[in-house]
């Protein structure tokens, strides 16, 4: 097939969906405040724009756009930690969900770094609502906030000494045999 | 002593305290230097109404600081999820807002539902949002009774209980349990109501709403009920946006955000109702708005009910919907599709989605990842209350200990949303 008509194909329908045609003008805008090299993995899952990004710039793309006129980014829905163990040098990582109120856009960014330095800027100065989410983002995963007024464990005991919903720690105990099932390989 | 004085002074005991204690458990500080004294409510305290501890610093009768601590009831629900098939998620989502089981439930089954590409057919979608609309009103009617006893009338509490009972006998009709529900299927429902839910329903529509009247005229204008919660922890609604708030709290302060209009899901976008909103975010303006949402959650019932379609009550999903039980007994592929269902044989697509609904107290979000097994590689419940209750000391602050019982009661903080 010519390689220009497949690229050319899918294009047709792009332009009559709503929401790609609205993903497609929140990319520019983000493409445009912060530069195309900012961000990596731009995907649409379910129609959710999702873009990569990395921790040096994630507090002023956050910042940029709360400030920002066109789209209002006002509202952080949620954020939330997650462990890849096999991604070697980027097992950690943080999901933001941002939501515009004004014109109903949602925005998912996300940034990876390693568990060995976990350090993130907070959010806690651009949003109040972030110091929970925050806290429990470090309960959970360990991921260090700097910036944060009281980063402290939040819902698990104070003296717990690891951060529970890394992978490396299993939900039973691996070493269990009475719970092996060997018809069905778990 | 100027109340500014005191709290400069609070402050200033907090940091000595915070250098001192070295990651002790928390500050017990009664220092009578400056008259203040620290009380410690929660966690397992009447008034609080579930098991969450402040530990307030007091001048007398005001409030000058609070710190609370949360995670009395933290079940690991994000963990245990990653452990489980999707249908056995189902439960621990009915354990989150317990007051309004069939929302979690529903939302956790629209969420999978987008994930596998599963269109629900009219008819089930009309039921989940009769049965969401139901558990709206049980969560409200909860909140805005307990506001009651909290200021001193008990028998607002009593007279509309006996409606939450009828509710959850239409539940028990259409699900079998009352309280934890698990209701619905990956797919739709698990069964299509019965003539006796119906009944049931019918009945109640045309009782409830006298009761509602009478529950209305005790509290909405009574003087002694209005001065004690009339600029009550007022909250901006630009503060109130900061702080993540959402649902019936939000829109007290002003913001007509509600998540069945915005991204309607389930079919709302058939259903006529308005969207109350408040003026200044305070108490009053909680229970007002409130008990406006149980008007407008009768009115999306009743059309519901009258437009209920014909047809299925489930998808044509195989795979995830589990087959009817005297199937199984009879036809090979439905005792297969039963066995793999149920031994969790069956993997989920690759994806990732975020979906939402209008929980009783606010958006509702579940975020799934799935990375192709039979269980999701991560799930995060975006909790509302979890993400508002941490305004509450600032709400509280400055207010007396009476007040600060009556805001957080207002604010309806579900111990098993909070901590999930």
């Amino acid at each position: 097939m010519n390689p220009q008509e497949s690229a050319a194909a899918p294009e047709a329908p792009v332009a009559e969906d709503p929401i790609k045609v609205q993903n497609a003008r929140v990319l520019a805008l983000l493409h445009k405040l912060f530069g195309e090299a900012t961000f990596t993995d731009v995907e649409e899952p379910h129609g959710l724009l999702t873009v990569t990004t990395t921790r040096e710039r994630i507090h002023d793309i956050i910042a940029g756009l709360q400030q920002d006129q066109e789209i209002k980014f006002h509202f952080l829905t949620t954020m939330c930690g997650i462990n890849y163990p096999e991604n070697e040098g980027q097992e950690l990582g943080m999901i933001y969900h941002l939501h515009s109120l004004t014109q109903n856009i949602r925005l998912r960014i996300k940034i990876f770094f390693s568990i060995t330095d976990p350090v993130v800027p907070t959010l806690t100065d651009l949003y109040a609502t972030a110091n929970w989410m925050e806290r429990e983002a470090y309960d959970f995963f360990g991921v260090i906030f700097t910036g944060h007024p009281n980063l402290i464990r939040i819902l698990n005991v104070e003296d717990m000494d690891y951060h529970p919903m890394r992978r490396e720690y299993p939900l039973e105990d691996g070493t269990r045999e009475d719970k092996t099932d060997l018809f069905f390989g778990r | 002593m100027a109340v500014n004085d005191t709290l400069e002074g609070t402050h200033k005991i907090h940091e000595e305290a915070a250098a001192q204690r070295h990651g002790q458990l928390m500050p017990l500080l009664n220092d009578f230097s400056q008259e203040l004294t620290t009380l410690n409510l929660g966690p397992t305290h009447p008034a609080t109404h579930g098991i969450f501890q402040n530990i307030l610093q007091m001048d007398g009768e005001r409030i000058v600081s609070g710190v609370p601590t949360i995670g009395y009831i933290h079940r690991a629900f994000e963990k245990i999820a990653e452990r489980r098939p999707f249908y056995q998620i189902t439960p621990l989502t009915d354990r989150m807002n317990y007051c309004s089981s069939p929302i979690n439930n529903m939302g956790w089954h629209m969420t999978v539902e987008k994930l596998l590409g599963v269109t629900v057919p009219k008819r089930a979608q009309y039921m989940r949002v009769i049965m969401m609309e139901l558990a709206r009103i049980a969560d409200h009617l909860i909140c805005n009774s307990i506001l009651g006893v909290d200021t001193g009338a008990f028998t607002g509490f009593l007279y509309v209980f006996q409606e939450r009972e009828k509710i959850y006998e239409i539940y028990e009709e259409v699900c079998g349990s009352r309280l934890t529900t698990n209701m619905g299927r990956v797919g739709g429902m698990e069964r299509d109501f019965s003539p006796v839910a119906l009944q049931k329903l019918r009945d109640w529509l045309k009782t409830f709403p006298a009761v509602m009247k009478e529950f209305e005229s005790m509290f909405n204008r009574n003087r002694i009920f209005m001065d004690r919660v009339v600029n009550v922890g007022p909250i901006s609604a630009e503060k109130a946006l900061n702080y993540g708030f959402t649902g019936p709290n939000l829109r007290a302060a002003g913001v007509d955000y509600d998540v069945r209009a915005m991204n309607p899901y389930s079919s709302y976008e058939d259903f006529e109702f308005d969207i109350p909103v408040g003026t200044n975010g305070d108490t009053y303006d909680r229970f007002i708005v409130r008990n406006e949402e149980i008007w407008q959650s009768l009115r999306i019932i009743k059309q519901a009910l009258e437009n209920l379609p014909e047809g299925p009550y489930h998808a044509d999903a195989p795979h995830y919907y589990l087959p009817a039980k005297q199937e199984v007994y009879k036809n090979m592929e439905a005792l297969i599709y039963h066995f793999k269902i149920i031994m969790g044989e069956i993997d989920a697509p690759v994806g990732e989605v975020y979906h939402s609904v209008e929980g009783g107290n606010g958006e509702l979000g579940f975020y799934l990842i799935s990375d192709g097994g039979r269980t999701p590689y991560r799930l995060h419940f975006r909790r509302p209350c979890f993400i508002y209750y941490q305004a509450y000391p600032e709400m509280a602050v400055g207010t007396t200990l009476s007040d600060a019982i009556v805001i957080l009661s207002s604010m309806n903080v579900i111990a098993g949303e909070l901590d999930a």
